[in-house]
């Protein structure tokens, strides 16, 4: 039974990683219907930036705020040059368009600043520590709470300030949103700032698990069955999908795992989202689309 | 009303409407020709077999996922999979089960398709992006499966699976000429299958519900059983290429030679050269091909020996996604549409009205 909760929480707390890669796309997704593949690799540039500040000499929350900084122009730069020639053009086109901006910024991050792996130390002590009698990891814990703060804090953004509610309108209708004058593309450079920012924790907390390095670009993977799992549209859809992706995925590879050769975790989270898909076609939270002839 | 008419318009057609223009057709015979007969005459074994050959198998490969996603309009990420399924399928066939080379491809392509019909199951209620996600699925589950289970490689040491080279009709395929024309001969034969499928009823159909699937069904077509077709036509055409990429091209392969990076790979090709077209296929594989090529020749030329490797290769994944959204910006119907643009200019040169 121990053996039973410590894989489930574990699971869990695991998922919440999955889920704060996941948010960074579903708000690009909610805003703007752009299916953003290069998440994985703006997460990977913003956590080398900000390692790459640190290792320079720079204070903590001075690398920090620099970061956000060339977040923000990025989101300002990608906008301009990728975003405003291709609006209007079909979610597939613009879904191409981002594996080609994660052409770029890989090879941006890497040719800039190096590919060789950095650490990343953020104070959190990475000892597991008995709760009643079972055994959690104190980082999962804290990247848990942080997913947590994040989703509570994107909610607040969403509902209570201005721009949240414009950012609301752009995704419920364009059209109108545009003719109540609503700036789009402003509303586009905020948005992709913010998911970097977004990207930027889920970066932070991986890189300091795993080192900073190529193969932080890859948790892209990790995140795309929890977001199908939640629905494309939904914060909360995100956290939800983490959860279930990462306990199911360690409760497999703990208890069927053994009997098929192990090593499941990279397909068993697909499989799953096309079982939970089967049900629900546009996730558990997804909005459906009505299809006019 | 006004809503009506947009969300026709919206969908723009990505294939002619339009017959084109009755030409006589010289074009094919000659490029038959320069491929068979010219091209084997000037090149010699590096250009034969380093870069056409890989050529053609990735136009190959890219015919396949074209069928699905440039025709049928079901996005799949899910091709480097496929690919690993036609390889190790042959492999399995001429080890375990003793066949000849060509008999193993041909039936590792029927495995690939019935394969790809597994996948293709779930395409009658998830579609779109979730659809898409979802052939990853495939890829990681392939990826996995060739190199948990050592019989699929013959319980090898190093999860490789090599063949010892064929001879085919008195060709020796070890060479790079042999090699060369086994390629073309069967992407040839391929290519002309897959120009008359789309023009098929069937085609007619893949296209039906690549443009509106709802649309589709209410005139009749069978849309599942038509989609499901799809990935296992598409599949087939990625095995086959999968095995000549290990057997023909490499040599030896593994699993690695099918990673994600290869379906993606696919798919660029397919993006950069054209939905929708077949001889898209022909030119975004060249593109891709030849495009690191004049990178690294640039670099050379200009910068002989002061750049480090790595920075080269970053700056060449950078400028390829550069050009990959500069072609959707200036041409989304990729370069088979601009070089039919060209072409036509070129017709009624220089008296255009």
């Amino acid at each position: 039974m121990n053996l039973f909760l410590e894989t489930l929480i574990g699971g869990l707390l695991a998922g919440t990683m999955y889920s704060l890669v996941a948010i960074g796309f579903v708000l690009i997704y909610k805003a703007s219907g752009v299916f953003n593949f290069a998440q994985g690799s703006i997460l990977l540039f913003a956590a080398l930036t900000f390692v790459t500040l640190l290792e320079q000499g720079l204070p903590f929350a001075a690398a920090l705020a620099v970061t956000i900084l060339i977040l923000i122009l990025g989101a300002i730069l990608i906008e301009r040059t990728v975003l405003r020639p291709l609006a209007n053009r079909s979610p597939m086109t613009l879904f191409m368009a981002t594996l080609g901006l994660s052409y770029v910024v890989e090879g941006a991050a890497q040719g800039l600043m190096g590919a060789q792996v950095h650490a990343l130390d953020l104070g959190i002590e990475d000892v597991p520590i008995f709760i009643g009698d079972v055994l959690i990891s104190q980082f999962d814990l804290v990247a848990a709470a942080t997913a947590v703060a994040l989703a509570l804090v994107l909610a607040l953004l969403f509902n209570n300030t201005r721009i949240g509610i414009s950012l609301r309108a752009v995704a419920d209708d364009t059209r109108a949103a545009l003719s109540i004058g609503i700036n789009l593309n402003r509303i586009w450079q905020i948005v992709w700032a913010v998911a970097g920012i977004v990207g930027l924790v889920a970066g932070m907390l991986w890189g300091a698990r795993q080192g900073i390095q190529f193969s932080l670009s890859l948790v892209v993977l990790k995140a795309l069955p929890v977001l199908i799992i939640g629905g494309f549209t939904s914060i909360g859809g995100a956290i939800v999908g983490g959860l279930i992706v990462g306990a199911a995925e360690n409760l497999a590879e703990t208890y069927v795992g053994p009997y098929i050769g192990g090593g499941i975790t990279p397909w068993f989270p697909y499989f799953l989202a096309i079982a939970f898909l089967y049900i629900r076609p546009a996730g558990l939270f997804g909005e459906r689309t009505l299809e006019r002839v | 009303m006004t809503h009506v008419s947009q969300t026709l318009s919206s969908s723009a057609p990505l294939a002619p409407l339009t017959l084109p223009a009755r030409r006589p057709r010289l074009a094919l015979p000659a490029l038959l020709l320069l491929a068979f007969v010219a091209v084997p005459l000037v090149g010699n074994d590096y250009w034969l077999g380093a870069i056409l050959v890989p050529f053609l198998i990735l136009s190959l490969a890219g015919l396949g996922l074209n069928l699905l996603t440039g025709y049928a309009g079901q996005t799949s990420l899910g091709s480097g999979g496929f690919m690993a399924v036609g390889a190790f399928a042959t492999f399995g066939f001429v080890v375990h089960g003793g066949l000849p080379l060509p008999v193993a491809v041909f039936l590792a392509g029927l495995v690939t398709a019935g394969a790809g019909l597994l996948f293709g199951l779930p395409s009658d209620r998830i579609k779109g992006f979730y659809l898409m996600v979802s052939s990853l699925a495939a890829q990681f589950f392939f990826e996995w499966l060739f190199q948990k289970f050592p019989w699929f490689y013959n319980y090898g040491s190093s999860g490789t699976i090599a063949l010892p080279r064929f001879e085919i009709f008195g060709l020796n395929a070890g060479s790079a000429l042999g090699r060369y024309y086994v390629t073309l001969a069967v992407v040839a034969v391929l290519t002309w299958i897959a120009a008359n499928l789309v023009r098929s009823q069937t085609g007619r159909s893949f296209m039906a519900i690549r443009d509106m699937d709802t649309a589709a069904a209410v005139i009749g077509i069978p849309v599942y059983r038509t989609k499901v077709l799809a990935f296992a036509v598409s599949s087939f055409y990625l095995g086959i290429a999968g095995a000549l990429w290990a057997f023909v091209y490499l040599g030896s392969a593994s699993v690695q030679s099918f990673g994600i990076s290869r379906s993606f790979q696919v798919l660029f090709i397919i993006i950069i050269g054209g939905m929708g077209s077949i001889s898209g296929n022909f030119i975004g594989a060249a593109f891709i091909s030849l495009l690191p090529l004049a990178i690294d020749y640039t670099a050379q030329y200009f910068f002989a020996g002061h750049v480090d490797a790595g920075l080269l290769q970053n700056t060449q994944k950078a400028i390829f996604g550069v050009l990959i959204i500069w072609f959707l910006i200036k041409e989304p119907d990729g370069l088979a549409r601009l070089f039919r643009n060209l072409g036509e200019r070129l017709s009624n040169w220089p008296l255009r009205f």
